[in-house]
């Protein structure tokens, strides 16, 4: 089933919006990896995107570029990272994502990193810093490989811009709630703000919008239940729980989110 | 075409300021044969855009390239001289040494004459405060005394490791007005600032702009930087021209590129040969340099909104680079110079750190100049090539930048006891 159906058929039930989550693999460590991803299956979450370290992650708020740095600094390569992805589909069912900069694939070769990430269980990619005049080969070879290219629209962008992201996106759209970078709180009902976006976004695509950047509890994903959104996607909250209150705390927030879908 | 009020400058001159060479970026994205482009997040694309649309109507503006050169020669001491060094040129026996002498500039380099020319977009653009990167402290220190000169509020990131090694820089930026942030991040240099700049701007975009210091970055800053850097090479060119005839060949030391690709452009149309130095550390074998051009240690990649040699591992991880001097202390160069390399236009060698703290020595001893350590890259450069060559030829040696900021780095390096005790008691308080 491909990306797109799968979010319909996933909302066709009683969930009003679903969940992606987030993972930097590699941080804290693979070890505190396979637990979140348990977790994650525990709260059946609904798609999951697992980050590839980077050493210049420019989109990347504090809490994440610096768990970036530590991945690497504590040996992660691109074997262990593929090697994970494939373990993360016995973990937690849903699909999962590659997420992560260009200059890795750009290294490996498109036609490789297509071939790798498909071998590995793979739905799709998210390459924030790749705009869509550069994929250049990536949507037919994706295409060939059964892969979703998921591009991102933000508030920042004009409507003939979203209008031209719109007819490149497959899958489904990434709406960036705001401006900056991951990690910092996203005021949901500011004027202007993310209901203005999603209308935007969905002016320019029939595809389900999934929304991102500063997402962190339960009240935010209810907020969505009657919006365009489908997705509500929620990443550094969930790394700093761990953080500060551990499994336990982890999974509580998990519920949280997965009981507000 | 107006005039403009640089006598050096030649109508002529004006004219190949709109770039009407193989080095205009190409319409795909800002090219420069396989390098350039822009890879930025996508909430920065409309950013990019407004400023490239500001940047093509400015350069086609003969009032603001007038508004840059009066400012400029005001401002800072533009045009600056050419001295020839006949001293050096005498020991060591070859060609005649000529320095193009930017450190004579307000904030002593180089990076003023960019700093300034976007703080005149910014003018145009209405934007009211700046943020920039910094590695050796020089575009930091440049970029404050715009802030202040234009009135904008100013952020400067720079990496914790050359906050250390160039606290004075820290000291007249913070004196300035400016708000100097310390990045801890990756390797805690020039390019963690970048990023942080990337970062604050991907927030800040609607009142700020990112005013980066030197000819890489996202397309138009490659363009814009070498455009207003241009002016070193015109200037030079017309100045050798007036006088004792164009160089054999013209030589620049190369961190991101933007006083190499300056220089360099003037050049271009000449037969001049053009050598960029990079910066070769410990030595090349030694995996602990800054050379992307020299050598086989760097790949084509992306990373920081562009396209280029980077030095980086097999799977695309940027590795730490070592310099001696911070301002060349980086992972990529220009795009505009990877092109000019690959196509043979410029040569690239490197010098090593001891090679270059040698070469201020012999500057010092023979002219009583005290060039930048990241300058005298170049004049290290330039001394290995000077005695194979005639006494009639000459070498340019473009001067980028004034040494005073790396006393504490060079008194380390020549093992200084007497300013070693005097650190030693103004830390005791005495």
């Amino acid at each position: 089933m491909d990306l797109e159906a799968y979010i319909r058929s996933r909302l066709a039930g009683d969930r009003r919006v679903l969940l992606m989550t987030h993972v930097i693999v590699g941080f804290p460590s693979l070890e505190a990896n396979r637990a979140m991803l348990a977790a994650m299956a525990d709260a059946d979450v609904d798609l999951v995107e697992l980050q590839m370290p980077f050493s210049e992650p420019v989109a990347d708020g504090p809490t994440f570029a610096r768990a970036n740095q530590k991945a690497l600094e504590a040996g992660l390569q691109m074997d262990d990272y593929f090697a994970f992805f494939e373990e993360a589909g016995q973990l937690c069912p849903c699909p999962r994502l590659m997420m992560g900069y260009y200059n890795p694939i750009f290294q490996m070769g498109h036609e490789a990193f297509c071939e790798r990430l498909q071998n590995v269980g793979g739905a799709g990619f998210i390459l924030p810093d790749l705009p869509f005049e550069e994929y250049d080969d990536l949507f037919p070879l994706s295409q060939q490989h059964g892969l979703t290219s998921i591009l991102l629209m933000t508030p920042t962008n004009h409507t003939d811009r979203l209008r031209q992201i719109g007819e490149h996106a497959r899958g489904f759209v990434y709406a960036v709630a705001r401006k900056g970078v991951t990690g910092s709180r996203t005021q949901m009902e500011e004027e202007g703000g993310v209901f203005d976006l999603l209308s935007r976004c969905r002016s320019a695509t029939q595809l389900p919008l999934a929304l991102g950047f500063g997402l962190s509890k339960g009240e935010d994903l209810r907020l969505l239940h009657d919006s365009e959104a489908d997705v509500g996607i929620v990443g550094s909250a969930l790394l700093r729980s761990w953080e500060e209150e551990g499994e336990q705390g982890y999974a509580r927030l998990l519920t949280e989110l997965a009981q507000a879908r | 075409m107006s005039p403009t009020p640089n006598a050096v400058l030649s109508p002529a001159g004006w004219e190949r300021l709109l770039f009407p060479t193989d080095y205009d970026p190409d319409a795909r994205l800002g090219y420069y044969g396989p390098y350039g482009g822009c890879f930025v997040p996508e909430i920065l694309y409309t950013t990019m855009q407004e400023l490239t649309a500001v940047f093509d109507q400015a350069r086609r503006d003969p009032a603001l390239w007038a508004e840059f050169v009066s400012v400029m020669s005001t401002y800072s001491s533009r045009p600056t001289p050419v001295t020839h060094l006949e001293r050096l040129s005498e020991r060591l026996g070859g060609a005649q040494i000529y320095l193009k002498r930017e450190d004579l500039n307000q904030t002593g380099a180089h990076k003023i004459n960019n700093v300034i020319g976007q703080g005149l977009l910014m003018r145009r653009m209405g934007k009211k405060r700046v943020i920039a990167e910094t590695g050796a402290g020089q575009h930091g220190v440049a970029t404050a005394t715009m802030a202040a000169r234009f009135g904008l509020e100013c952020t400067i990131y720079m990496g914790a490791v050359d906050v250390e090694r160039q606290r004075p820089n820290v000291f007249w930026m913070e004196q300035l007005g400016a708000r100097v942030v310390s990045v801890e991040d990756g390797s805690a240099t020039l390019k963690d600032a970048i990023n942080e700049c990337l970062r604050d701007w991907a927030f800040s975009m609607e009142d700020t702009h990112y005013a980066l210091g030197t000819a890489c970055g996202p397309h138009p800053f490659p363009q814009m930087v070498a455009w207003f850097q241009r002016l070193i090479g015109e200037e030079a060119r017309a100045q050798m021209a007036e006088g004792p005839g164009l160089p054999e060949c013209v030589y620049a030391c190369v961190g991101g590129g933007s006083n190499a690709t300056g220089m360099f452009l003037g050049f271009l149309d000449d037969e001049v040969e053009l050598v960029g130095v990079e910066a070769g550390g410990e030595g090349i074998d030694s995996g602990r340099h800054a050379a992307r051009l020299v050598g086989d240690d760097a790949r084509p990649g992306i990373a920081q909104g562009y396209k280029t040699y980077f030095l980086q591992d097999e799977e695309g991880q940027m590795r730490h680079t070592h310099s001696v001097s911070a301002g060349l202390d980086y992972i990529g160069v220009s795009p505009i110079l990877a092109h000019l390399g690959d196509t043979g236009r410029v040569r690239f060698e490197a010098v090593t750190d001891d090679e270059a703290i040698a070469a201020l020595r012999l500057l010092m001893e023979t002219e009583g100049i005290i060039g930048a350590l990241e300058s005298t890259h170049a004049v290290a450069g330039a001394i290995r090539e000077a005695p194979t060559m005639k006494k009639d030829q000459r070498i340019l040696i473009n001067l980028s930048g004034r040494g005073d900021k790396d006393i504490f780095t060079i008194a380390d390096a020549l093992g200084d006891d007497n300013w070693q005790q005097f650190l030693r008691r103004r830390g005791q308080g005495a």
